[in-house]
Formats: structure tokens, C-alpha cells, sequence
């Protein structure tokens, strides 16, 4: 009974606030709804057994995804109104094409049925939460059958991070900076150089 | 409204999530970042699919699986932004229309 509550409540607030992010016209509240998003999809999550996804949402999702959106999103100078041009017109449309997907959608989950043989096809069945809990079995799972992906993934997450400082980074023209290569690079020939001095005289 | 709650309410919220994320594509094409959010709306339905199917076939993979599409999600999130980002830089303005000239 209080699963079933719990359950209606997250998926009301997370479909909820999926409207609001398309709908919004401030992007900065586009962004905080995603992140009200994420939250009850991640109680969703837990709902279902699987906290250590649910755990890894809010801390990758909200906690670097989200928050990345926000300082883009604050960063720029975003002009609303020429932003939502066009809003009305493809609302009909893209309103008809939606009901479209999600009848075609609902009917398949309605005539989908498991196959009875299912249980000696699954490819790694789940632990009992009372033995092994869902992090250990996960990582019991990842580390050994699932290493190359596992690394793969890493390799993704390398890529992405060398793309993006590539993309973004660039050389400021007005700040002073050393140059230590020329600082070491310093001959004494032009550099010091020895007068003779007679007493009396200046130099 | 059922109390047993299964299999087919958790798929029927991530195809509502999917299509609203689709919506949100059509309704602002000329904005970048709510076409990202959007994006990350349909990974996030995907997800809760993988783990409802986790959960009722009692398959630990389906949970291995939607965290692979996690990390995907978090780098082109991130190399998207970046693209936003510069291209904001060179343009003032993040209205889509002219983004064809970014094909090299």
C-alpha cells in the first residue's frame, strides 16, 4: 500500500516536472525541474531494488550533469523571446506525434507477455538483497564478466573530458604570463654587461 | 489506479517520460539546451526501463547496462555543453536556425 503511494507520488512529480523543463520559458528553471527530475527517478530507483543506480543518479546525474547544465545556463547570455519563436506552431504537431508514439508505445507493453522458459535464459541472475547487497553484487558482476566494457566506458569518459577542455580552452591575449623558456633560454652576452667606470664619473 | 504495482506501470512511466522528451524536441528547436535536457529526458526513460526489466526478470545486467548508458549520457552531455559553449563564444546568441554552418 505505502510502495503503491510512494510510487504514484515519484512518477506524478518526475512526469510533472518533465513538462515543466520543456514548457519553461526561463532556462534556469528548465534546469532546476530536470533536477526534481532526477531525484524522484532516483527514488523510483530504490523503489525497485536498485540503490546503488539510484545512489550513482543523484551524485553523477544531479551532482555533475545537472549542475554543468546550470553554470552553462547561467553563463549565457540567452535571449528568451527569440528563443521561443515557433513554440506555438509546432506545439499541434509535435502534440499529435507524441500521443502517436505513446499509443504505439502502450501497445506493445499491453500485448507483451515473458516467456515461460525465461528463467534458465537470464544472463545473470540477481542475488537475494538478503545475502548480497545490490552495490556488491553489481560490482561482483561488473569487474569480472563486464571488465572490457567497464574500461571501455572509462576510455569514453577520457575522450569526453580531453574533447571538452580542447574545445573550450583558449589563450587570453591580455594577461602577462612567464615565459620560462626564454627565461632560461637568458645568454649572458645580452644580459650584463661591463663598463669601466673612472672614479668620479657616472655611467 | 492498481495497488500491485508491476511491471507495466514502470514501463508505461518511462514511455510517458520518452515521449514528453521527444515533445520537448519538437517544441524548442531553436533553443540548445532544452533540446539536451530533453536528451537527457529520454536517457533517463530508457534507464528506468532497463531497471524495471532488471527488477521483474531478476537480471542484474539490465542494471549493468543502465550504467553504461549513464556514462554515455554524462559525456555527450558534457561535449554537448562544450559545443554550446564555443559556439556561443562565436555567435553572441545560442539560436539554432544558422547551426548548419557548423558542418566542416
Amino acid at each position: 500500500m505505502i510502495a503503491a503511494l510512494a510510487f504514484y507520488l515519484f512518477a506524478f512529480v518526475m512526469l510533472a516536472a518533465g513538462v515543466m523543463v520543456v514548457v519553461a520559458r526561463n532556462p534556469v528553471h528548465s534546469v532546476l525541474f530536470l533536477i526534481l527530475a532526477f531525484f524522484n527517478a532516483a527514488g523510483l530507483f530504490v523503489l525497485m531494488g536498485a540503490e546503488f543506480l539510484a545512489m550513482i543518479l543523484v551524485v553523477v546525474y544531479v551532482g555533475a550533469v545537472a549542475v554543468l547544465f546550470l553554470f552553462v545556463v547561467m553563463m549565457l547570455d540567452v535571449d528568451i523571446a527569440e528563443l521561443r519563436q515557433g513554440f506555438l506552431n509546432y506545439l499541434t504537431v509535435g502534440g499529435v506525434i507524441g500521443v502517436i508514439l505513446l499509443v504505439e508505445l502502450v501497445l506493445v507493453f499491453v500485448a507483451w507477455s515473458i516467456a515461460p522458459d525465461i528463467a534458465s535464459s537470464i544472463a545473470a541472475p540477481t542475488p537475494a538483497a538478503s545475502e548480497i547487497p545490490n552495490t556488491q553484487a553489481l560490482g561482483d558482476l561488473v569487474y569480472t564478466r563486464f571488465a572490457y566494457p567497464f574500461q571501455a566506458a572509462g576510455l569514453i569518459l577520457l575522450v569526453a573530458m580531453i574533447g571538452a577542455i580542447v574545445l573550450t580552452a583558449r589563450s587570453r591575449q591580455d594577461v602577462r604570463r612567464q615565459k620560462i623558456a626564454s627565461q632560461i633560454g637568458r645568454r649572458r652576452e645580452e644580459t650584463i654587461e661591463i663598463v669601466k667606470v673612472r672614479p668620479g664619473e657616472g655611467v | 489506479m492498481m495497488l500491485e504495482i508491476g511491471l507495466a506501470h514502470y514501463l508505461t512511466v518511462a514511455a510517458i517520460l520518452f515521449t514528453l522528451g521527444i515533445f520537448g524536441i519538437f517544441l524548442n528547436r531553436k533553443n540548445v539546451i532544452t533540446i539536451l535536457m530533453s536528451i537527457e529526458l529520454m536517457l533517463l526513460a530508457v534507464n528506468i526501463n532497463f531497471v524495471a526489466f532488471s527488477t521483474f526478470l531478476n537480471d542484474l545486467v539490465g542494471q549493468v547496462f543502465a550504467l553504461f548508458v549513464l556514462t554515455v549520457a554524462a559525456a555527450e552531455a558534457a561535449i554537448g555543453l562544450a559545443i554550446l559553449v564555443v559556439y556561443f563564444r562565436n555567435r553572441g546568441t545560442i539560436a539554432v536556425e544558422d547551426i548548419n554552418s557548423l558542418k566542416g
